[in-house]
């Protein structure tokens, strides 16, 4: 990969400093950032690691909802987050595996906005708040498309505040190669509502099923949407499947979340 | 090049290091500490695990800058203080958990935070545990008796060899 | 009682505690004072020709010592092939050029184009950026069948076209085959792809290159898995170099599979320039590159029939295969779906009839070689999905068909309808030792129980043949082999009586260390602590064949036993003259040598430092010392053979497989260690299992590989797989080698794909798709789903 300078700030102020020189891009757990620097297809100049800023870290109650810092790893989210938001932690639990989550973190992952990752439909079907240090964001506004989100050149994800449904739960079908989600969904049902967030499936990324959720809402049970079909057009075909088999499972796990919905 | 310290199976170790010198070249080139391979360039294959501050991380996919001042063990520092093999090492032996050799420092490392974590793990969760250590030679089997034996469980149902 | 040494003992492996103290070395591991870094250039394009290169500005980009294109190779030859095939016609096959560096033209993504050396690797690949390549793209000859129509695009432009070979075999039975078809009472028929497939042995290639100003000496450490087949090829071929002046070192390699055989560009191009540049040079792939650049394996589409007569009994068989070649002929590539997958076509049957016809096809891919099983996957791939298909339309059950066309024991040895005699088997009692170790009988307990919470279960069987032991030299060399296939064993008895043993086998995961010594230790009845195994240098062992197609224990295995018996004859000698007794009646038994029917003896070391110390020693007859060589050269394949069941369950909402039980039975003659066979059909099986439901090597219409990392090829992991219920209790014996082995490395991998797919046909089958006759493998959930859906 290319080489660049590298620096390790310990708090948010000194990290926004760091980013606003040329060519800075920020680094959080790097489970995505570095392979793709090392096939040479990002070359920051400066990278601003965030891993050192502890204010960033960690899981808590608040007002608003369950509160989780955009440097806490997967793995601690998996841990801490459980008695709280059990299938926002069951999720972080399926992503990667061990090693990746003891270093990929909630604000990297939402921050790069991979199609087929597991956060992304977590914050968009909870309906939470990206938290920057200039702004919050609402989950809605936040995803804009495959790798692109509302985030403004050098703004750092130091929050996300999840509100806590009464039901939800994350259903997954894995990419067999890349363990990601070929096609995952996850579910929350509010006191107003449900929300649906499919994650893996198209080429516009993580989007909400509106006729899903208004099904659900009236009766949140698989045979709600049984009568739904979800249109093929812009699901992802690759060698993993075709579109049409993601717009079939696009149903398949969102009845899978319901069922497990606890 | 920037000198980066961390300790490493119990030593204060320093060498110099570029920013894009990952953990896995730092332990390789920069420390000579050749048990942790590089099998791949996608964070995939686990070969290159290692222990950062107690946790299984791979160490390709971690900067050495970023784990300065760290606390970094490797296979080479898992053997008892005596030489002789750990638990987890002695039941890879034992059971022929290995062939090539190759993903071996990184199972083992992965084997052993599994089992710090949870004692007595499952068949299940050995094998969900270990999805992110790929084995070109042994399907598996073996691997996974190794783990449970190593956790204590009677491994003697499992079927043959 | 188990035994706890020697012959059928599962002895730990030796080997594992430097591997598992990370003391293990491999060839990434070595760092020669002085190194420089190689990085390979490569065709972003599948087919192209090349315009200009332009090296100035890699050339003067920091740490950068010199850039190699094919101008600075343009003295060597290319890089050879090692087996011509004839075709059906009795022409030679259509061999091409295969430069170290792409010399006029690219013919796959990743064909080296440039190689560039630099004071540090990541100085190299800066530089790399800024090398300017021009290439003319031409359009990408990808699809085999069409790649053999008139007016192609041809991958070679000095061939006349893309067609490497049209192979018949027998040729001469076509006649006698197609008569057979037209009378027969059934026909069945079944067009299916063998995919392609990426070996990923865990290390990536690596190649270190160093020469010796003073000497003329060049010394290449690599990842293969037959140093003295590199050194032979690599020195008489490409850069004429004396193999006294070539030192070849595989030290601990990875895992190979097949793919650590050939001789790679990239081992002349660091060797070389080494000379050129008097520093050495080291080249180690990323697994990106060994995507683009590791030969492949499989990749076949075939059609296969079979004629059957009322009462079910097998008449002919005749297949139709196009083989992918890839953009070059890699080092055994034409005798792959030749010699080792047209031979193979009887399986365990009494089918009187074969033809098998192969076109060899040249593409803009990768070149394809052998992968674990290599050609023999193929064969038993197809008559094991179209055995499975007969039955099924004729209704009857898959055991029984197959049963009562099965070659049976008093039949041995067992002449084939295309050229092979098998010496020995007994395939009922594996098929029985398979239906007893899976419970067959309990299955539909099983699938019930399935059913109810939803599932489809489904039960596959396979039986496979293989040919292992490769090979009598004489045949193959008829065949077109251009190599002998013996291997050599050198054994060194020290003063003091350890044992160095010095094999041209190579072990890269095989456990050689523990079972070889295991061997001789049996056979002179000293402590296996005493014996080293020694391999992987052609500086200190003799000219070896190096492992691969399950060969080293019963070829290398067997020049050991041959060296080691002349090392006891000489020993005997000694004793005999120590003990005052007629040689004849020496006896040797737990390394102690005494005269029959007396109490005296001598005991091992007495006898190995007589040999050393010659003072009261035959001198007048015998020879000082006690070091012995041998060469055996097989007189027939060896051929395991053995019976697969796979259960699977199939989630019909998502077509996701899960194999829930996999039993083999496998019959591999006699067993020296039973723990590493296990581990052995271990490992084949995950790739079996992987090649049936993963993994998948793809191209896009342009020749861009689409899984070209571990992100989109999918690897078999722990969650995957079950625990296999493997058994090798069923043994006949080989007839024709000293130890009775058969060989076992690659029997997982050949005979579990079809029982895989068997089964999730079977699973379908029940619950009431009985229109899905077939499905190409990796049966990924999309494709189960999609023909469910169909």
């Amino acid at each position: 990969m290319h080489n660049f300078d590298f620096v390790k700030p310990s708090s948010v102020a000194d990290a926004v400093a760091a980013m606003s020189g040329e060519g800075a891009q920020a680094l959080s757990g790097g489970q995505t950032l570095i392979p793709t620097m090392k096939q040479r297809l990002a070359a920051p100049a400066v990278l601003v690691s965030l891993t050192g800023i502890s204010e960033m870290k960690g899981v808590c109650m608040g007002d608003g909802g369950l509160s989780i810092g955009g440097a806490t790893t997967h793995a601690t989210v998996a841990a801490e987050a459980a008695k709280y938001y059990p299938a926002l932690a069951a999720l972080a639990g399926q992503i990667g595996d061990p090693a990746v989550r003891n270093r990929g973190t909630i604000g990297g992952s939402l921050a790069n906005n991979d199609p087929s990752a597991c956060y992304p439909a977590a914050a968009l079907g909870s309906g939470a708040t990206i938290v920057t240090n200039m702004r919050r964001i609402a989950a809605d506004d936040y995803f804009q498309g495959m790798f692109t989100t509302a985030l403004e050149e050098g703004e750092i994800i130091t929050e996300v505040v999840f509100p806590i449904p009464e039901k939800a739960a994350y259903a997954k079908f894995v990419q067999p190669a890349s363990r990601f989600a070929l096609t995952a969904a996850f579910v929350a049902k509010f006191k107003d509502g449900v929300r649906v967030a499919i994650t893996g499936a198209s080429n516009d990324g993580v989007f909400r099923w509106p006729e899903a959720e208004a099904a659900l809402s009236g009766n949140f049970s698989g045979a709600a949407i049984e009568g739904l079909t979800v249109a093929s057009d812009g699901m992802i075909a690759d060698l993993h499947g075709t579109a049409a088999y993601r717009a079939h499972l696009v149903k398949v796990m969102t009845k899978r979340a319901v069922a497990a919905a606890h | 090049m920037t000198k980066v310290t961390m300790t490493v199976n119990g030593k204060t170790v320093s060498a110099e290091a570029e920013g894009r010198t990952l953990l896995s070249g730092f332990l390789r080139e920069g420390l000579g500490l050749t048990g942790t391979h590089v099998g791949c360039d996608t964070s995939q294959c686990g070969a290159c695990v290692v222990h950062v501050d107690g946790k299984a991380v791979k160490s390709c996919t971690i900067f050495a800058q970023d784990a300065a001042g760290a606390t970094v063990r490797t296979i080479e520092g898992m053997a008892n203080a005596d030489g002789s093999l750990s638990v987890i090492q002695q039941a890879f032996q034992d059971h022929h958990g290995l062939q090539c050799g190759f993903c071996t420092p990184g199972m083992v490392m992965a084997s052993a935070a599994l089992l710090a974590e949870n004692a007595k793990p499952s068949e299940a969760e050995v094998r969900h545990y270990l999805e992110g250590n790929i084995c070109r030679c042994t399907g598996y089997h073996n691997i996974v008796k190794a783990v449970l034996a190593a956790s204590g469980q009677d491994v003697a149902a499992i079927a043959a060899e | 009682m188990p035994k706890d040494g020697g012959i059928g003992a599962s002895t730990k492996r030796r080997e594992d505690v430097r591997f598992l103290t990370g003391k293990g070395r491999y060839t990434d591991d070595i760092n020669i004072r002085g190194q420089l870094y190689a990085h390979f250039v490569r065709s972003d394009v599948a087919h192209g020709r090349i315009k200009g290169i332009d090296t100035k500005a890699a050339e003067a980009s920091p740490g950068v010592v010199k850039v190699f294109t094919a101008t600075d190779f343009s003295a060597l030859g290319g890089i050879p092939c090692g087996w011509q095939v004839t075709d059906r016609f009795g022409k030679v096959m259509q061999e091409p050029k295969h430069p170290v560096l792409a010399d006029g033209k690219v013919r796959h993504v990743g064909d080296p184009v440039a190689l560039i050396v630099a004071e540090t690797l990541e100085q190299a690949r800066d530089a790399a950026e800024a090398m300017s390549v021009d290439i003319e793209e031409l359009p990408a000859v990808l699809d085999m069948k069409d790649a053999v129509k008139d007016g192609a695009t041809k991958v070679h432009d000095d061939l006349t076209s893309n067609l490497c070979y049209d192979w018949g075999f027998v040729e001469e039975n076509k006649g006698a085959v197609n008569e057979a078809f037209a009378k027969a009472a059934h026909t069945v028929s079944l067009e299916l792809v063998n995919n392609r497939l990426v070996a990923n042995p865990m290390e990536p290639r690596v190649a270190v290159g160093d020469y010796e100003d003073h000497s003329g000496m060049h010394t290449l450490y690599t990842t293969s898995q037959n140093p003295h087949v590199i050194r032979l090829l690599m020195g008489a071929f490409v850069l004429a170099i004396p193999e006294s002046k070539l030192r070849v070192v595989a030290p601990d390699v990875g895992g190979g599979f097949g793919s650590k055989i050939y001789h790679y560009a990239e081992e002349a191009a660091v060797t070389m320039a080494a000379k050129v540049l008097k520093q050495p040079v080291k080249w180690t792939a990323s697994r990106s590159e060994a995507f683009i650049s590791d030969a492949q394996g499989r990749d076949h589409v075939t059609k296969i029939e079979l004629a059957l007569d009322k009462d079910h009994n097998f008449m002919a068989i005749r297949t139709d295969t196009y083989a992918n070649m890839g953009a070059y002929l890699s080092t055994f590539a034409p005798s792959i779906p030749t010699w080792l997958h047209g031979t193979l076509m009887a399986g365990n049957y009494k089918t009187p009839l074969i033809y098998v016809n192969v076109k060899a096809v040249f593409t803009n891919t990768v070149p394809v070689d052998a992968y674990r099983g290599a050609g023999r996957p193929e064969a038993t791939y197809q008559l094991e999905r179209l055995i499975d298909k007969a039955a099924r339309e004729l209704g009857r059950d898959p055991v029984d068909l197959r049963r009562q066309n099965f070659i049976k024991p008093d039949q041995f040895p067992y002449q084939t309808p295309v050229a092979v005699v098998y010496d020995t088997g007994n395939y009922d009692a594996t098929m029985d030792k398979l239906l007893e170790i899976s419970d067959h009988a309990g299955f539909a307990k099983r699938a019930d129980a399935s059913k109810a919470k939803g599932k489809l279960r489904g039960f596959g069987i396979a039986h496979y043949i293989e040919a292992c032991g490769i090979a009598p030299s004489n045949l193959v060399g008829q065949l077109g082999a251009r190599a002998g296939l013996y291997e050599s064993a050198s054994v060194r008895v020290n003063a003091t009586g350890s044992i160095s043993v010095f094999t041209g086998s190579h072990s890269h995961g095989q456990g050689h260390e523990t079972s070889f010594a295991q061997v001789v230790s049996e056979m002179i009845g000293i402590d296996a602590s005493q014996i080293e195994i020694i391999h992987g240098d052609t500086s200190n062992s003799p000219m070896g064949m190096g492992t691969y197609g399950s060969r080293s224990l019963a070829v290398g295995g067997s020049a050991i036993v041959k060296a080691t018996n002349k090392i006891i004859n000489k020993a005997k000698k000694i004793a005999a003259h120590l003990l005052e007794a007629a040689e004849g009646d020496i006896e040797l038994k737990d390394g102690k040598f005494s005269v029959a029917g007396t109490d005296k003896s001598v005991d091992w070391v007495g006898v190995t430092l007589a040999a050393y110390v010659p003072h009261n020693y035959p001198l007048a007859e015998l020879e000082p010392g006690l070091e012995e060589t041998a060469f055996y050269d097989p007189s027939n394949f060896t051929y395991p053979a053995g019976a697969y069941g796979c259960e699977v369950e199939v989630d019909p909402e998502t077509g996701k497989v899960d194999i829930v039980a996999f039993s083999a039975a496998d019959d591999f003659g006699n067993i020296v260690n039973p723990m590493i066979v296990s581990g052995q059909v271990h490992g084949g099986l995950a790739q079996g299992i992987g090649q049936a439901l993963m993994e998948n090597c793809a191209y896009d219409e342009n020749g861009q590989l689409l899984s070209g990392s571990f992100m989109d090829y999918a690897m078999p992991r722990a969650d995957d797989v079950p625990f296999y219920h493997v058994d090798h209790s069923c043994i006949t014996p080989c007839t024709h080698n000293p130890l009775g082995v058969k060989g076992c490395g690659e029997a997982g991998a050949i005979g579990s794909p079809p029982a895989v797919v068997n089964a999730v046909i079977d699973a379908l089958h029940r619950a009431g798709h009985t229109n899905i006759t077939h499905i190409d493998m990796p049966l990924t959930p999309a494709r189960v789903w999609a023909a469910m859906n169909a």
